[in-house]
């Protein structure tokens, strides 16, 4: 076992390394710079800001630079286009909400997911299995940014129920986090559903059976331990899909969140706010598998030997 | 009173390609204490009776047609959920095929052994912990506290099989059901295996319903025997009148199939043609097709099991006329 | 952006190519009467934004008189705040939605196929090297680098083929290589082998045919993901360049004005919705025919 977590650990570190190097280069060598777009800035004025920031050493130099500054001193730069702010503090200020929304997404996604999956399979092929399993498929089909405003329309504008836009009160946090939510709420149904159906087949169900097992205690005891792990599975797929999410609900309900100085800085073309971010989400999701992976070695008896 | 009485069990699964009718008209009694064996090739209904009794059927797509199997005065076969859980498990235990499936992968050993306690009635941790080590103990498995903790994985198929014996034996139920518990297993582990559920069944003077595909394992294990053919009893007698005089013209054909039961040399016998298909009404005995003794007459009617000796019974009606005679 | 995991186990046909198994899924298919009408209706989409626009011209000419019209015999599905019918726009952007779902799927099938045939087919270290090369990429988080590709180097109609297709091919090798490993040592392909066919006929003659089932199957729930993936970008403002319009535009358009002009975000989103819809019951009920094995309850 650990073996393994070490086996883990180094494979994460490997991918978020090369990840790194890739998206680095890659923003270096992309036509364009921060500063097209400042269309009066005089030669002599971009040659110092350049300096300034170091553009004018060599790539490796600054490569080196820009990585030791965040694994030495937490520091992801300067932002090019937000002036006298760092990516550090803009991450600071606006992840927490990126994450509380994904908290939210993610609870959402797994508590009516899981319980919608698990209570279809117990009676498959009847009302209870076929309801919970088209609405699955509804929601699969329906992608955040066509769900996120129709709920937007709906409840926010005709119904009044909810506010439309921003992060301060209970009320605005409903209908984002139940746009980001439902998406993922109806794979993990699906998936749920699948696994406990391929595990309540198997032998050792009908061993717990005949040891006169109640049907609560064959489900509990049972069953959810190997039905739940494709879904546990997609935990780390989820995440993945929750952060991209979160660019379009924070988009459509205005949301200060990380999510949307991405796809701001994105087209902007802000090198360091670009970097910081895709770095940090790369993080995030590598860990993220990485966690999964092992607590699905911990909860299956034959892999944790591997 | 017998322990288990059985009438008119019949059981059919609905399948998209029609009625498979797995059980016909399966009547049997088992008194306390002793061994049924339950013969019969893949398909003859011999496991469906056996899972029938456990309310093991899985429904849909399976049906109990009719029928009773009375158990300590209650029918199982129409027992409610909670009665039914309440027997299984601590008066009627059951063994299966395949130990490598059987036993839950996730679930630490011991616990499972330790569940039926657990599930039927209060017990403490260090009881049912003291417990299960003895079980393990008296069924030959070497370190049990190393092994109470231990993962199915990690046992060979032979140890996992008597780690399910002593888990259904933990409670000490009055009928132990043994669905084929050596087929899956290798031929040296085989004979240990029933060497152990005998002398488990004398210790503790448990009944048990033995279904094999195998006449030779019966022959040295049961008292009774039931011959079983397209989900009907063809034959039933004590297992020495069984081998020595067969009065079923498919009983006969299964020995004379079975090379350590003929002298070197002969040629082996194979029955011909193949068992029917049960999605398919058929008319008279479902045997006449493969069986050189048989006329027109056998392929009209209907089929009784038909006592024609002390205690012995089969459903032939040219044996039951003295028609033939059967070596 | 994830597809169904659940695929069929490899579907094993005779050498020739097994016309009934062919005949018997397509008897299976008939039966299943959503997938069939989701085929019809994927049938009928295609060759209204096929045909459509050749008959109304008027998708990209702006005209103020027609501003945001709602819903009229003139305009089915009224106009946009440019004054352009609604129904040409998305007809039109279907074009584009379908041809980036049909040519990045195109992109991840021939290189996701040719991977993991190869690496299923030679097996042992080559197998294991090019597999450990997948695993390591499919850490990566992949949505974040098509959008960090679309925002550096332009709204590139080839580069979006090109970076999705680059992302959607990983699922199809691991899929591939599975069942061209279990073939592998299959008699019939290692008598193949003993009887000294060339390797490059092994291939196109047993193995691909063998492996068919399945990647239909996942190339019918590949199709969605893409068209998902690219409306995503399009969404954020990074997928096709304007003029051209595809329905992830379409629908970030009408979200923007949609508190007084409904009917924008409405029918580009029920556009979507329903092809994606459809193609994911298209592609359910093709494993289920491919595969009766998997869908037995």
């Amino acid at each position: 076992m650990l073996k393994f977590i070490a086996n883990r650990v180094a494979q994460t570190l490997a991918v978020l390394f090369v990840v790194g190097t890739i998206t680095f280069f890659l923003v270096r060598l992309a036509p364009g710079s921060p500063f097209d777009q400042e269309r009066n800035m005089s030669p002599d004025v971009r040659r110092n800001m350049e300096e300034y920031y170091g553009f004018d050493k060599p790539l490796l130099v600054q490569y080196y630079r820009y990585f030791s500054g965040i694994i030495l001193r937490g520091d992801f730069g300067p932002s090019y286009k937000y002036t006298n702010r760092t990516v550090t503090e803009l991450i600071a200020e606006s992840l927490p909400i990126s994450v509380e929304l994904g908290l939210y997404g993610m609870a959402i996604a797994i508590s009516i997911g899981v319980v919608a999956g698990v209570v279809a399979s117990l009676r498959p092929n009847t009302v209870t299995d076929y309801v919970p399993m088209s609405l699955s498929m509804v929601g699969i089909t329906l992608p955040t940014f066509v769900s996120g405003p129709v709920l937007l329309l709906v409840f926010g504008i005709y119904l009044r129920w909810f506010s439309v836009s921003g992060w301060s009160e209970a009320e605005d946090k409903v209908l984002p986090a139940i746009t980001l939510g439902l998406y993922y709420a109806a794979y993990f149904a699906r998936l749920s559903r699948g696994g406990m159906l391929e595990v309540m087949s198997q032998d050792y169900i009908r061993t717990a059976r005949a040891k006169g097992a109640s049907e609560t205690r064959i489900v509990f005891r049972h069953a959810l331990r190997g039905g739940l792990l494709p879904a546990i599975s997609f935990f780390g797929p989820a995440l993945a899909g929750i952060i991209s999410g979160s660019f379009t609900v924070e988009t459509i309900f205005q949301i200060p969140g990380l999510g949307r100085y991405f796809v701001t800085a994105a087209s902007n073309r802000d090198y360091t706010m670009i970097m910081g971010t895709v770095v940090l989400f790369a993080a995030l999701i590598c860990v993220f598998n990485m966690l999964v992976d092992i607590v699905l070695a911990w909860l299956n008896p034959r892999l944790r030997l591997e | 009173m017998p322990l288990l009485e059985v009438e008119n069990l019949r059981v059919a699964f609905h399948t998209r390609n029609g009625i498979v009718r797995a059980v016909n008209d399966v009547s049997f009694s088992l008194e306390k204490g002793g061994t049924l064996g339950v013969v019969g090739e893949s398909g003859s209904g011999k496991s469906v009776t056996g899972y029938a009794m456990m309310g093991l059927i899985p429904q849909p797509p399976g049906r109990i047609e009719g029928g009773r199997a009375i158990f300590g005065g209650v029918d199982l076969l129409h027992a409610s959920k909670a009665e039914l859980n309440a027997i299984r498990g601590r008066k009627i235990a059951m063994i299966f095929q395949d130990p490598m499936t059987s036993l839950n992968p996730f679930m630490r050993v011991g616990d499972q052994i330790m569940e039926p306690l657990r599930i039927h009635g209060k017990i403490t941790s260090d009881a049912a912990r003291k417990k299960a080590l003895d079980a393990l103990a008296e069924v030959g498995v070497q370190d049990p506290s190393a092994r109470l903790l231990a993962y199915p994985h990690e046992l060979s198929g032979g140890m996992r099989q008597r780690v399910m014996i002593a888990m259904a034996l933990i409670t000490n139920p009055a009928l132990l059901i043994a669905d084929e518990p050596t087929t899956a297993l290798d031929v040296t582990v085989q004979a240990q295996v029933l060497e152990l559920i005998r002398k488990m069944q004398q210790n503790h003077g448990t009944a048990v319903i033995f279904i094999t595909h195998d006449l030779g394992v019966v022959s040295g294990f049961c008292d009774q025997v039931q011959v079983m053919y397209a989900g009907r009893i063809v034959e039933s007698a004590s297992v020495s009148d069984i081998f020595e005089r067969p009065l079923h013209p498919y009983n006969r054909a299964l020995q004379k199939s079975i090379p350590a039961f003929q002298p070197k040399g002969r040629d082996l016998y194979t029955i011909p043609g193949a068992p029917p298909d049960l999605s398919r009404p058929i008319a008279g005995c479902s045997f006449a097709p493969r069986c050189e003794f048989a006329t027109d007459a056998c392929r009209k009617g209907d089929l009784t099991l038909t006592e024609v000796a002390p205690a012995h019974g089969t459903s032939c009606r040219r044996v039951q006329r003295g028609e033939i005679t059967l070596d | 952006m994830t597809v169904d995991s659940t695929l069929p186990a490899p579907a094993i046909v005779e050498v020739e190519p097994g016309h009934s198994l062919w005949q018997d899924a397509w008897a299976r298919l008939r039966k299943n009467r959503l997938a069939v009408a989701s085929g019809v209706l994927l049938l009928v989409m295609a060759c209204a934004c096929l045909i459509g626009p050749i008959f109304s011209q008027d998708y990209a000419e702006q005209n103020l008189s027609t501003y945001a019209t709602p819903p009229s015999a003139e305009h089915w599905l009224g106009t946009d705040t440019a004054g352009r019918d609604l129904l040409s726009r998305i007809l039109i952007g279907g074009r584009v939605s379908f041809s980036v779902g049909l040519c990045a799927t195109a992109v991840a099938l021939l290189i996701g196929v040719t991977y993991g045939t190869i690496a299923g087919f030679y097996g042992g270290r080559v197998d294991m090297v090019m597999m450990r090369i997948v695993d390591i990429i499919y850490a990566f988080p992949f949505t974040i680098f098509v959008i960090l590709l679309m925002s550096l180097f332009g709204r590139n109609f080839l580069l979006l083929f090109a970076a999705i297709g680059a992302v959607e091919w990983l699922t199809m090798a691991r899929i591939v290589r599975g069942q061209v490993l279990t073939l592998r040592r299959m008699e019939f392909i290692e008598a193949a082998i003993a009887t000294g066919v060339p390797r490059r006929r092994i291939i196109l003659r047993h193995l691909i045919p063998n492996v068919l089932g399945p990647i239909i199957v996942y190339t019918t729930l590949t199709i969605p993901a893409i068209m998902l993936l690219e409306a995503f970008l399009s969404f954020l403002g990074l997928g096709v360049p304007p003029p051209m319009a595809s329905w992830g535009v379409l629908i970030d358009d009408g979200r923007k004005v949609m508190e007084e002009f409904w009917w924008l975000i409405t029918f580009p989103g029920l556009a979507l919705s329903l092809t994606l819809f459809a193609l994911n019951f298209l592609g359910d009920g093709l494993r289920d025919a491919l595969d009766p094995k998997a869908s037995k309850d």
